[in-house]
Protein backbone atom coordinates (compact mmCIF):
# COMPACT_ATOMS: atom_id res chain seq x y z
CA UNK A 1 0.00 0.00 0.00
CA UNK A 2 1.24 3.53 -0.66
CA UNK A 3 0.28 6.51 1.76
CA UNK A 4 -0.09 8.88 -1.78
CA UNK A 5 -2.24 6.22 -3.71
CA UNK A 6 -4.78 8.55 -5.32
CA UNK A 7 -4.81 11.71 -3.02
CA UNK A 8 -3.89 13.81 -5.76
CA UNK A 9 -4.52 14.49 -9.19
CA UNK A 10 -2.97 16.62 -11.92
CA UNK A 11 -5.81 19.14 -13.00
CA UNK A 12 -4.37 21.84 -14.82
CA UNK A 13 -1.89 21.51 -17.74
CA UNK A 14 -0.55 24.65 -19.90
CA UNK A 15 2.30 25.25 -21.92
CA UNK A 16 4.19 27.66 -24.58
CA UNK A 17 4.54 26.93 -27.98
CA UNK A 18 7.22 24.74 -28.87
CA UNK A 19 9.84 26.07 -30.67
CA UNK A 20 13.81 25.66 -32.10
CA UNK A 21 13.67 29.42 -31.21
CA UNK A 22 11.44 31.64 -29.63
CA UNK A 23 13.33 34.31 -28.51
CA UNK A 24 12.00 34.81 -24.98
CA UNK A 25 13.07 34.66 -21.36
CA UNK A 26 12.54 31.41 -19.40
CA UNK A 27 10.90 33.90 -16.79
CA UNK A 28 8.42 34.81 -19.10
CA UNK A 29 8.24 31.57 -21.06
CA UNK A 30 6.92 29.81 -17.41
CA UNK A 31 4.60 32.25 -16.84
CA UNK A 32 2.96 32.15 -20.08
CA UNK A 33 2.50 28.14 -19.07
CA UNK A 34 1.66 28.48 -15.48
CA UNK A 35 -1.07 30.81 -16.27
CA UNK A 36 -2.22 28.62 -18.69
CA UNK A 37 -2.01 25.38 -16.32
CA UNK A 38 -4.11 27.59 -13.65
CA UNK A 39 -6.63 28.25 -16.75
CA UNK A 40 -7.14 24.66 -17.47
CA UNK A 41 -7.64 23.93 -14.06
CA UNK A 42 -10.21 26.60 -13.67
CA UNK A 43 -8.27 28.34 -11.14
CA UNK A 44 -6.35 31.78 -9.89
CA UNK A 45 -2.65 31.83 -9.66
CA UNK A 46 -3.50 33.37 -6.47
CA UNK A 47 -4.42 30.03 -5.14
CA UNK A 48 -1.11 28.19 -5.96
CA UNK A 49 0.44 27.58 -2.15
CA UNK A 50 3.20 24.94 -3.16
CA UNK A 51 5.83 24.49 -5.59
CA UNK A 52 8.37 21.97 -6.68
CA UNK A 53 10.70 23.00 -9.54
CA UNK A 54 13.89 20.94 -11.07
CA UNK A 55 16.98 22.19 -9.00
CA UNK A 56 18.59 23.24 -12.77
CA UNK A 57 15.52 25.56 -13.39
CA UNK A 58 16.14 28.88 -13.24
CA UNK A 59 12.84 30.62 -12.59
CA UNK A 60 13.10 30.74 -8.51
CA UNK A 61 10.35 31.26 -6.02
CA UNK A 62 10.83 34.91 -5.42
CA UNK A 63 10.32 35.45 -9.61
CA UNK A 64 7.23 33.50 -9.32
CA UNK A 65 5.64 35.07 -5.68
CA UNK A 66 6.39 38.48 -8.09
CA UNK A 67 4.15 37.30 -10.62
CA UNK A 68 1.56 34.71 -8.54
CA UNK A 69 0.16 37.80 -6.37
CA UNK A 70 0.26 34.88 -3.77
CA UNK A 71 1.82 35.43 -0.68
CA UNK A 72 0.99 32.25 0.70
CA UNK A 73 3.71 29.96 -0.50
CA UNK A 74 3.55 26.91 2.01
CA UNK A 75 5.45 23.48 0.42
CA UNK A 76 8.19 24.08 -2.08
CA UNK A 77 11.05 21.71 -3.57
CA UNK A 78 13.50 20.71 -6.16
CA UNK A 79 14.63 17.58 -7.26
CA UNK A 80 18.09 17.14 -8.48
CA UNK A 81 20.21 15.82 -11.25
CA UNK A 82 17.97 16.93 -14.33
CA UNK A 83 15.98 14.77 -16.00
CA UNK A 84 15.97 12.49 -14.09
CA UNK A 85 13.78 14.67 -11.61
CA UNK A 86 11.71 15.06 -14.58
CA UNK A 87 8.93 13.23 -13.06
CA UNK A 88 9.88 13.09 -9.16
CA UNK A 89 8.65 16.88 -9.50
CA UNK A 90 4.94 14.68 -9.33
CA UNK A 91 5.95 12.52 -6.72
CA UNK A 92 7.14 15.67 -4.48
CA UNK A 93 4.06 17.27 -5.32
CA UNK A 94 1.56 14.09 -4.21
CA UNK A 95 3.56 14.25 -1.02
CA UNK A 96 3.08 17.13 -0.27
CA UNK A 97 -0.67 16.97 -1.32
CA UNK A 98 -1.24 14.05 0.79
CA UNK A 99 0.84 15.30 4.07
CA UNK A 100 -1.60 18.40 3.99
CA UNK A 101 1.82 20.48 3.31
CA UNK A 102 -0.43 22.33 0.56
CA UNK A 103 -3.20 22.34 -1.55
CA UNK A 104 -2.12 23.52 -4.89
CA UNK A 105 0.77 22.48 -5.82
CA UNK A 106 2.70 24.12 -9.42
CA UNK A 107 4.80 21.66 -11.10
CA UNK A 108 6.63 23.41 -14.20
CA UNK A 109 10.11 23.50 -16.44
CA UNK A 110 11.42 26.17 -18.59
CA UNK A 111 13.90 25.83 -20.98
CA UNK A 112 15.54 27.91 -23.63
CA UNK A 113 18.23 25.72 -25.46
CA UNK A 114 17.75 26.51 -29.00
CA UNK A 115 20.87 27.32 -30.56
CA UNK A 116 19.83 31.10 -30.96
CA UNK A 117 18.23 31.27 -27.46
CA UNK A 118 17.91 34.44 -25.25
CA UNK A 119 21.34 33.96 -22.86
CA UNK A 120 20.39 34.18 -19.37
CA UNK A 121 21.63 34.77 -16.25
CA UNK A 122 22.96 31.45 -15.45
CA UNK A 123 25.48 29.40 -17.24
CA UNK A 124 22.33 26.31 -18.21
CA UNK A 125 20.37 29.07 -19.71
CA UNK A 126 20.11 29.24 -23.22
CA UNK A 127 22.16 27.14 -26.18
CA UNK A 128 23.98 24.16 -24.70
CA UNK A 129 25.30 23.83 -21.53
CA UNK A 130 28.18 21.90 -22.17
CA UNK A 131 30.10 24.57 -24.57
CA UNK A 132 30.33 26.80 -21.19
CA UNK A 133 32.20 23.91 -19.28
CA UNK A 134 34.72 25.50 -17.23
CA UNK A 135 38.35 25.59 -17.75
CA UNK A 136 39.52 24.39 -14.80
CA UNK A 137 37.12 21.14 -13.82
CA UNK A 138 37.12 20.83 -9.55
CA UNK A 139 34.02 18.02 -9.97
CA UNK A 140 33.17 14.86 -11.18
CA UNK A 141 33.47 15.83 -15.00
CA UNK A 142 37.46 16.24 -14.40
CA UNK A 143 37.84 12.89 -15.21
CA UNK A 144 36.62 12.22 -18.40
CA UNK A 145 35.73 15.80 -19.58
CA UNK A 146 39.68 16.72 -20.16
CA UNK A 147 38.96 13.04 -22.32
CA UNK A 148 36.60 14.87 -25.07
CA UNK A 149 33.81 12.83 -23.32
CA UNK A 150 32.05 16.21 -22.77
CA UNK A 151 28.76 15.97 -23.52
CA UNK A 152 25.65 13.99 -22.37
CA UNK A 153 24.83 12.48 -25.60
CA UNK A 154 28.85 11.25 -26.14
CA UNK A 155 28.02 9.87 -22.40
CA UNK A 156 24.64 8.20 -23.11
CA UNK A 157 27.05 6.74 -26.63
CA UNK A 158 29.07 4.77 -23.84
CA UNK A 159 26.03 3.44 -22.13
CA UNK A 160 24.37 2.56 -25.41
CA UNK A 161 27.23 0.49 -26.82
CA UNK A 162 27.46 -1.25 -23.71
CA UNK A 163 23.67 -2.21 -24.25
CA UNK A 164 24.60 -3.22 -27.79
CA UNK A 165 27.13 -5.41 -26.64
CA UNK A 166 25.38 -6.77 -23.82
CA UNK A 167 21.67 -7.54 -24.69
CA UNK A 168 22.07 -6.89 -28.31
CA UNK A 169 20.51 -3.99 -29.37
CA UNK A 170 20.94 -2.47 -32.50
CA UNK A 171 20.71 0.64 -35.52
CA UNK A 172 16.89 -0.89 -36.65
CA UNK A 173 16.16 -0.67 -32.84
CA UNK A 174 17.36 2.77 -32.20
CA UNK A 175 15.73 4.13 -35.61
CA UNK A 176 12.42 2.07 -35.29
CA UNK A 177 12.00 4.07 -31.68
CA UNK A 178 12.61 7.38 -33.65
CA UNK A 179 10.35 6.61 -37.01
CA UNK A 180 7.59 5.49 -34.54
CA UNK A 181 8.02 8.90 -32.29
CA UNK A 182 8.12 10.80 -35.46
CA UNK A 183 4.59 9.15 -36.56
CA UNK A 184 3.49 10.67 -33.43
CA UNK A 185 4.83 13.86 -33.58
CA UNK A 186 3.38 14.60 -37.34
CA UNK A 187 0.05 14.11 -36.02
CA UNK A 188 0.61 16.36 -33.05
CA UNK A 189 0.71 20.02 -34.08
CA UNK A 190 2.38 21.14 -31.04
CA UNK A 191 5.40 18.99 -31.73
CA UNK A 192 8.76 21.08 -33.59
CA UNK A 193 9.82 18.10 -35.90
CA UNK A 194 6.61 17.32 -38.19
CA UNK A 195 7.88 16.17 -41.45
CA UNK A 196 7.71 11.90 -41.88
CA UNK A 197 10.67 10.14 -40.81
CA UNK A 198 11.70 6.75 -42.12
CA UNK A 199 13.99 3.89 -41.27
CA UNK A 200 16.51 5.12 -44.05
CA UNK A 201 16.22 8.76 -43.01
CA UNK A 202 17.18 7.91 -39.63
CA UNK A 203 19.77 5.68 -40.47
CA UNK A 204 21.02 8.75 -43.17
CA UNK A 205 21.50 11.05 -40.41
CA UNK A 206 24.55 12.03 -39.51
CA UNK A 207 26.61 10.10 -36.59
CA UNK A 208 27.11 12.49 -33.70
CA UNK A 209 28.68 10.25 -31.38
CA UNK A 210 28.93 6.42 -32.74
CA UNK A 211 26.49 4.33 -32.30
CA UNK A 212 23.94 7.61 -32.09
CA UNK A 213 23.16 9.21 -34.86
CA UNK A 214 21.47 12.58 -34.98
CA UNK A 215 18.08 10.82 -35.39
CA UNK A 216 18.58 8.91 -32.26
CA UNK A 217 19.04 12.17 -30.00
CA UNK A 218 16.77 14.54 -28.96
CA UNK A 219 15.69 18.36 -30.10
CA UNK A 220 16.95 21.37 -28.83
CA UNK A 221 13.93 23.72 -27.90
CA UNK A 222 12.54 26.65 -26.68
CA UNK A 223 9.06 26.33 -23.73
CA UNK A 224 8.10 25.95 -21.09
CA UNK A 225 5.06 23.76 -19.30
CA UNK A 226 3.64 23.46 -16.05
CA UNK A 227 1.10 21.55 -13.86
CA UNK A 228 -1.36 22.18 -11.70
CA UNK A 229 -1.95 19.25 -8.99
CA UNK A 230 -4.42 19.46 -6.10
CA UNK A 231 -6.37 16.81 -3.95
CA UNK A 232 -8.19 14.35 -5.43
CA UNK A 233 -11.93 16.16 -3.74
CA UNK A 234 -10.65 19.74 -4.93
CA UNK A 235 -9.83 18.41 -8.32
CA UNK A 236 -13.30 16.54 -8.75
CA UNK A 237 -14.64 20.33 -8.24
CA UNK A 238 -12.95 21.71 -10.73
CA UNK A 239 -13.71 21.30 -14.70
CA UNK A 240 -11.19 18.84 -15.85
CA UNK A 241 -10.83 15.11 -15.70
CA UNK A 242 -8.81 14.37 -12.96
CA UNK A 243 -5.64 12.45 -13.48
CA UNK A 244 -5.03 10.83 -9.80
CA UNK A 245 -1.53 9.87 -8.71
CA UNK A 246 -2.13 6.34 -8.04
CA UNK A 247 1.46 5.27 -7.29
CA UNK A 248 4.68 7.28 -7.32
CA UNK A 249 8.54 6.06 -6.18
CA UNK A 250 12.38 7.79 -6.10
CA UNK A 251 15.29 6.00 -6.22
CA UNK A 252 19.06 7.41 -6.44
CA UNK A 253 22.18 4.43 -7.64
CA UNK A 254 23.30 5.70 -10.69
CA UNK A 255 23.83 8.70 -13.11
CA UNK A 256 25.40 9.98 -16.73
CA UNK A 257 27.97 11.85 -15.15
CA UNK A 258 29.72 9.28 -13.54
CA UNK A 259 30.19 6.73 -15.75
CA UNK A 260 32.56 4.75 -13.75
CA UNK A 261 29.56 4.62 -10.58
CA UNK A 262 27.45 3.14 -13.48
CA UNK A 263 29.07 0.70 -14.81
CA UNK A 264 30.49 -0.58 -11.91
CA UNK A 265 26.64 -1.54 -10.52
CA UNK A 266 24.71 -4.10 -11.92
CA UNK A 267 22.16 -2.84 -14.80
CA UNK A 268 19.15 -4.43 -12.73
CA UNK A 269 20.15 -2.57 -9.49
CA UNK A 270 19.91 0.45 -11.21
CA UNK A 271 17.56 3.46 -10.11
CA UNK A 272 14.62 3.26 -12.65
CA UNK A 273 14.64 -0.68 -12.40
CA UNK A 274 14.45 -0.02 -8.83
CA UNK A 275 11.64 2.42 -9.01
CA UNK A 276 9.93 0.14 -11.39
CA UNK A 277 9.81 -2.57 -8.52
CA UNK A 278 8.10 -0.29 -5.92
CA UNK A 279 5.81 0.69 -8.24
CA UNK A 280 4.60 -2.54 -9.15
CA UNK A 281 4.41 -3.70 -5.15
CA UNK A 282 2.92 -0.48 -3.86
CA UNK A 283 0.31 -0.86 -6.32
CA UNK A 284 -0.86 -3.81 -7.11
CA UNK A 285 -0.40 -3.45 -10.86
CA UNK A 286 1.72 -4.48 -13.33
CA UNK A 287 3.19 -3.36 -16.64
CA UNK A 288 0.83 -5.78 -18.31
CA UNK A 289 -1.88 -3.12 -16.85
CA UNK A 290 -0.35 0.18 -17.88
CA UNK A 291 -2.12 1.29 -20.93
CA UNK A 292 0.53 3.85 -22.59
CA UNK A 293 3.97 5.01 -21.45
CA UNK A 294 5.75 7.83 -21.25
CA UNK A 295 9.68 7.82 -20.45
CA UNK A 296 12.60 9.34 -20.67
CA UNK A 297 13.29 9.66 -24.52
CA UNK A 298 16.77 11.79 -25.36
CA UNK A 299 18.26 8.66 -27.09
CA UNK A 300 16.38 6.60 -28.79
CA UNK A 301 18.30 3.70 -26.94
CA UNK A 302 17.18 4.84 -24.30
CA UNK A 303 13.88 4.50 -24.46
CA UNK A 304 14.73 0.47 -25.26
CA UNK A 305 16.27 0.83 -21.68
CA UNK A 306 13.25 2.01 -20.40
CA UNK A 307 11.44 -0.67 -21.56
CA UNK A 308 13.44 -3.00 -20.07
CA UNK A 309 13.88 -0.84 -16.91
CA UNK A 310 10.59 -0.78 -15.83
CA UNK A 311 9.62 -4.49 -16.92
CA UNK A 312 7.55 -3.83 -19.71
CA UNK A 313 10.02 -6.03 -22.01
CA UNK A 314 13.06 -8.53 -20.50
CA UNK A 315 16.91 -7.50 -21.09
CA UNK A 316 17.35 -7.53 -24.91
CA UNK A 317 13.60 -7.73 -25.87
CA UNK A 318 13.04 -3.94 -25.99
CA UNK A 319 14.20 -3.11 -29.19
CA UNK A 320 12.70 -6.19 -31.06
CA UNK A 321 9.56 -4.60 -29.15
CA UNK A 322 10.10 -1.48 -30.81
CA UNK A 323 10.97 -2.71 -34.17
CA UNK A 324 7.73 -4.56 -34.26
CA UNK A 325 5.37 -1.87 -33.80
CA UNK A 326 5.23 -1.77 -29.86
CA UNK A 327 5.23 1.64 -29.38
CA UNK A 328 2.64 3.08 -31.32
CA UNK A 329 -0.32 4.51 -30.57
CA UNK A 330 -2.05 2.87 -33.40
CA UNK A 331 -2.37 -0.76 -32.17
CA UNK A 332 1.31 -0.92 -30.73
CA UNK A 333 0.67 -3.31 -27.29
CA UNK A 334 2.66 -0.02 -24.91
CA UNK A 335 1.77 2.98 -26.72
CA UNK A 336 4.68 5.37 -25.91
CA UNK A 337 5.22 8.88 -26.10
CA UNK A 338 2.27 9.47 -28.23
CA UNK A 339 2.96 13.40 -28.45
CA UNK A 340 6.18 13.09 -30.62
CA UNK A 341 8.50 13.08 -27.17
CA UNK A 342 11.49 14.48 -26.83
CA UNK A 343 13.06 13.04 -29.85
CA UNK A 344 10.56 14.93 -31.96
CA UNK A 345 7.55 17.21 -29.76
CA UNK A 346 10.03 19.09 -27.58
CA UNK A 347 12.55 18.81 -25.21
CA UNK A 348 11.33 20.63 -22.06
CA UNK A 349 13.69 18.44 -19.73
CA UNK A 350 10.65 15.51 -19.87
CA UNK A 351 7.62 17.46 -18.12
CA UNK A 352 6.65 17.53 -21.72
CA UNK A 353 5.76 14.01 -22.05
CA UNK A 354 3.65 14.01 -18.28
CA UNK A 355 1.73 16.64 -19.96
CA UNK A 356 1.26 14.14 -22.96
CA UNK A 357 0.54 11.58 -20.02
CA UNK A 358 -2.11 13.72 -18.38
CA UNK A 359 -3.87 13.93 -21.91
CA UNK A 360 -4.02 10.65 -22.84
CA UNK A 361 -5.71 9.94 -19.30
CA UNK A 362 -8.39 13.07 -20.25
CA UNK A 363 -8.54 10.99 -23.72
CA UNK A 364 -7.50 14.45 -25.82
CA UNK A 365 -4.70 13.48 -27.34
CA UNK A 366 -3.95 13.70 -30.94
CA UNK A 367 -2.61 10.14 -30.84
CA UNK A 368 -5.18 9.17 -28.06
CA UNK A 369 -4.94 5.39 -27.07
CA UNK A 370 -8.27 3.96 -26.73
CA UNK A 371 -10.04 3.73 -23.19
CA UNK A 372 -6.89 4.73 -21.66
CA UNK A 373 -7.32 4.33 -17.56
CA UNK A 374 -3.69 3.49 -16.23
CA UNK A 375 -0.31 5.24 -17.61
CA UNK A 376 3.46 5.35 -16.35
CA UNK A 377 5.08 8.01 -16.56
CA UNK A 378 8.45 8.09 -15.86
CA UNK A 379 12.08 10.29 -15.13
CA UNK A 380 15.45 9.72 -16.96
CA UNK A 381 16.42 6.38 -16.79
CA UNK A 382 20.34 7.06 -15.41
CA UNK A 383 20.24 9.63 -13.19
CA UNK A 384 18.36 9.52 -9.55
CA UNK A 385 15.04 8.90 -10.94
CA UNK A 386 11.23 8.77 -10.22
CA UNK A 387 8.12 7.53 -12.07
CA UNK A 388 3.75 7.57 -11.43
CA UNK A 389 1.38 5.90 -12.28
CA UNK A 390 -1.35 8.67 -13.65
CA UNK A 391 -5.04 6.71 -13.21
CA UNK A 392 -8.69 8.62 -14.29
CA UNK A 393 -10.76 9.18 -11.75
CA UNK A 394 -13.67 6.63 -12.12
CA UNK B 1 20.38 41.84 -28.11
CA UNK B 2 24.17 40.78 -27.89
CA UNK B 3 25.12 37.65 -29.02
CA UNK B 4 26.70 36.26 -26.02
CA UNK B 5 27.46 32.57 -26.95
CA UNK B 6 30.28 32.99 -28.95
CA UNK B 7 32.09 34.78 -26.20
CA UNK B 8 30.96 32.43 -23.54
CA UNK B 9 32.03 28.81 -25.41
CA UNK B 10 35.06 27.35 -23.95
CA UNK B 11 37.71 27.90 -26.36
CA UNK B 12 40.94 25.60 -23.94
CA UNK B 13 41.07 22.30 -23.18
CA UNK B 14 39.58 22.05 -19.91
CA UNK B 15 41.74 20.81 -17.19
CA UNK B 16 41.54 18.91 -13.81
CA UNK B 17 41.76 21.53 -10.98
CA UNK B 18 43.11 18.84 -8.25
CA UNK B 19 41.48 19.31 -4.74
CA UNK B 20 42.41 17.64 -1.18
CA UNK B 21 40.14 14.28 -2.37
CA UNK B 22 42.51 13.63 -5.14
CA UNK B 23 45.80 15.30 -5.74
CA UNK B 24 47.92 12.40 -4.52
CA UNK B 25 46.38 10.98 -8.21
CA UNK B 26 48.04 13.91 -10.27
CA UNK B 27 50.99 14.24 -7.76
CA UNK B 28 51.40 10.32 -9.04
CA UNK B 29 50.47 10.87 -12.43
CA UNK B 30 53.22 13.63 -12.62
CA UNK B 31 55.96 10.51 -11.70
CA UNK B 32 54.28 8.30 -14.57
CA UNK B 33 52.97 6.16 -12.08
CA UNK B 34 48.82 5.58 -11.97
CA UNK B 35 47.49 4.67 -8.59
CA UNK B 36 44.64 4.30 -7.46
CA UNK B 37 43.11 4.40 -3.95
CA UNK B 38 42.33 0.63 -2.17
CA UNK B 39 40.93 0.16 1.17
CA UNK B 40 43.47 -0.90 3.85
CA UNK B 41 40.40 -3.10 5.72
CA UNK B 42 39.69 -4.94 2.93
CA UNK B 43 41.64 -4.24 0.03
CA UNK B 44 38.82 -2.89 -2.28
CA UNK B 45 40.48 -0.98 -5.14
CA UNK B 46 38.19 2.60 -5.82
CA UNK B 47 38.19 4.82 -8.62
CA UNK B 48 36.99 7.75 -8.12
CA UNK B 49 38.88 9.01 -5.14
CA UNK B 50 36.73 9.19 -2.06
CA UNK B 51 37.48 9.05 1.93
CA UNK B 52 36.19 5.86 2.44
CA UNK B 53 35.28 2.15 1.51
CA UNK B 54 31.96 1.60 -0.13
CA UNK B 55 32.84 -2.02 0.94
CA UNK B 56 33.44 -2.19 4.09
CA UNK B 57 33.35 1.63 5.45
CA UNK B 58 37.14 1.72 6.57
CA UNK B 59 38.85 5.49 5.93
CA UNK B 60 41.99 3.64 6.18
CA UNK B 61 43.34 3.40 2.28
CA UNK B 62 46.37 3.69 0.54
CA UNK B 63 47.11 5.17 -3.06
CA UNK B 64 48.57 1.50 -4.62
CA UNK B 65 50.36 1.12 -8.03
CA UNK B 66 48.16 -0.04 -10.47
CA UNK B 67 49.50 -2.46 -13.78
CA UNK B 68 48.16 0.18 -16.03
CA UNK B 69 46.19 -2.67 -17.89
CA UNK B 70 43.15 -2.71 -18.38
CA UNK B 71 40.01 -3.74 -21.43
CA UNK B 72 38.27 -1.53 -23.43
CA UNK B 73 34.68 -1.89 -21.76
CA UNK B 74 32.91 0.46 -23.71
CA UNK B 75 33.05 3.32 -26.17
CA UNK B 76 32.02 6.48 -28.31
CA UNK B 77 33.36 7.78 -31.46
CA UNK B 78 32.76 11.60 -31.64
CA UNK B 79 31.80 13.57 -34.60
CA UNK B 80 30.66 16.45 -32.74
CA UNK B 81 29.28 18.26 -32.42
CA UNK B 82 32.19 18.69 -29.36
CA UNK B 83 34.08 21.92 -27.44
CA UNK B 84 36.59 23.85 -29.42
CA UNK B 85 39.68 22.63 -28.10
CA UNK B 86 38.22 18.51 -29.79
CA UNK B 87 37.11 19.35 -33.03
CA UNK B 88 40.59 19.27 -35.13
CA UNK B 89 40.61 15.69 -33.56
CA UNK B 90 37.29 14.55 -34.93
CA UNK B 91 36.51 11.50 -35.40
CA UNK B 92 37.96 10.56 -31.53
CA UNK B 93 37.29 7.92 -29.51
CA UNK B 94 36.73 8.08 -26.03
CA UNK B 95 36.75 4.73 -23.85
CA UNK B 96 35.80 3.24 -20.92
CA UNK B 97 38.19 0.49 -19.43
CA UNK B 98 38.19 -1.75 -16.86
CA UNK B 99 41.20 -1.70 -15.44
CA UNK B 100 42.66 -5.00 -13.69
CA UNK B 101 42.26 -3.75 -9.92
CA UNK B 102 38.43 -3.97 -10.95
CA UNK B 103 37.87 -0.08 -11.62
CA UNK B 104 36.73 1.57 -14.67
CA UNK B 105 38.99 4.74 -16.33
CA UNK B 106 38.09 6.85 -19.00
CA UNK B 107 40.54 8.29 -21.27
CA UNK B 108 41.68 7.88 -24.57
CA UNK B 109 43.56 5.21 -27.11
CA UNK B 110 45.96 7.01 -29.06
CA UNK B 111 47.12 4.85 -31.44
CA UNK B 112 44.24 3.32 -32.94
CA UNK B 113 41.34 4.20 -35.70
CA UNK B 114 37.71 4.30 -34.47
CA UNK B 115 37.06 0.69 -36.62
CA UNK B 116 39.64 -1.52 -35.07
CA UNK B 117 38.42 -0.46 -31.60
CA UNK B 118 36.78 -3.61 -29.60
CA UNK B 119 35.21 -4.80 -26.54
CA UNK B 120 37.84 -6.25 -24.37
CA UNK B 121 40.43 -4.86 -25.78
CA UNK B 122 44.08 -5.02 -24.23
CA UNK B 123 45.34 -1.37 -23.84
CA UNK B 124 47.97 -0.01 -20.99
CA UNK B 125 48.08 3.52 -19.60
CA UNK B 126 50.48 6.33 -20.81
CA UNK B 127 51.48 9.46 -19.32
CA UNK B 128 50.98 12.81 -21.13
CA UNK B 129 52.22 16.06 -19.67
CA UNK B 130 49.74 18.59 -20.47
CA UNK B 131 51.06 21.46 -18.22
CA UNK B 132 54.26 21.81 -14.89
CA UNK B 133 50.26 20.46 -12.71
CA UNK B 134 48.34 18.64 -15.12
CA UNK B 135 49.33 14.77 -16.59
CA UNK B 136 46.67 12.76 -18.20
CA UNK B 137 45.97 9.31 -18.31
CA UNK B 138 45.81 8.21 -21.95
CA UNK B 139 45.84 4.57 -23.44
CA UNK B 140 47.50 2.50 -26.07
CA UNK B 141 47.21 -0.85 -27.37
CA UNK B 142 48.51 -4.14 -26.29
CA UNK B 143 49.38 -6.01 -28.50
CA UNK B 144 51.30 -8.76 -26.07
CA UNK B 145 48.13 -9.15 -24.12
Amino acid sequence: MNELQDKAAITGIGQTPYSKGLGRSEYDMAVEAIFSACEDAGISPREIDGVVRYDMENVDEEQLLAVLGNPEIRYQASTSWGGGGAVSVLVHAALAISAGLAETVLVFRSRARGKKSVYGKDPKQGGRYWERTEAHLPGLNQWHVPHGLVTAFQEMAMITRRHMIEHGSNEDHFGAVAVTTREHACRNPQAVMRQPMTLEDHHASRMIADPLRLFDCNIETDGACALIVTSRERARDLKQVPALIHAGALAAGSHHIRLSTLFSRPRDQDSAVRVGRQLWQSSGLGPGDMDAFFCYDFFTSFVIIALEDYGFCKRGEGGPFAEAGGLSFDGGRLPTNTNGGQLSEAFIHGLNNSLEAVRQIRGTSTSQVPDCELVLSAGANTDPTGAVILRRDS
Amino acid sequence: MTDLREGAITQILPLPQPNLDNQEFYEATRRGELRFQRCARCGTWRHYPRPACPECHSREYGWELSTGQGRVYSWTIVYGPTLPAFQDDVPYNVVDVLMEEGVHFQSQVLDCQPEEIREGMPVEAIFVPVDDDITLVKFRRNRDA
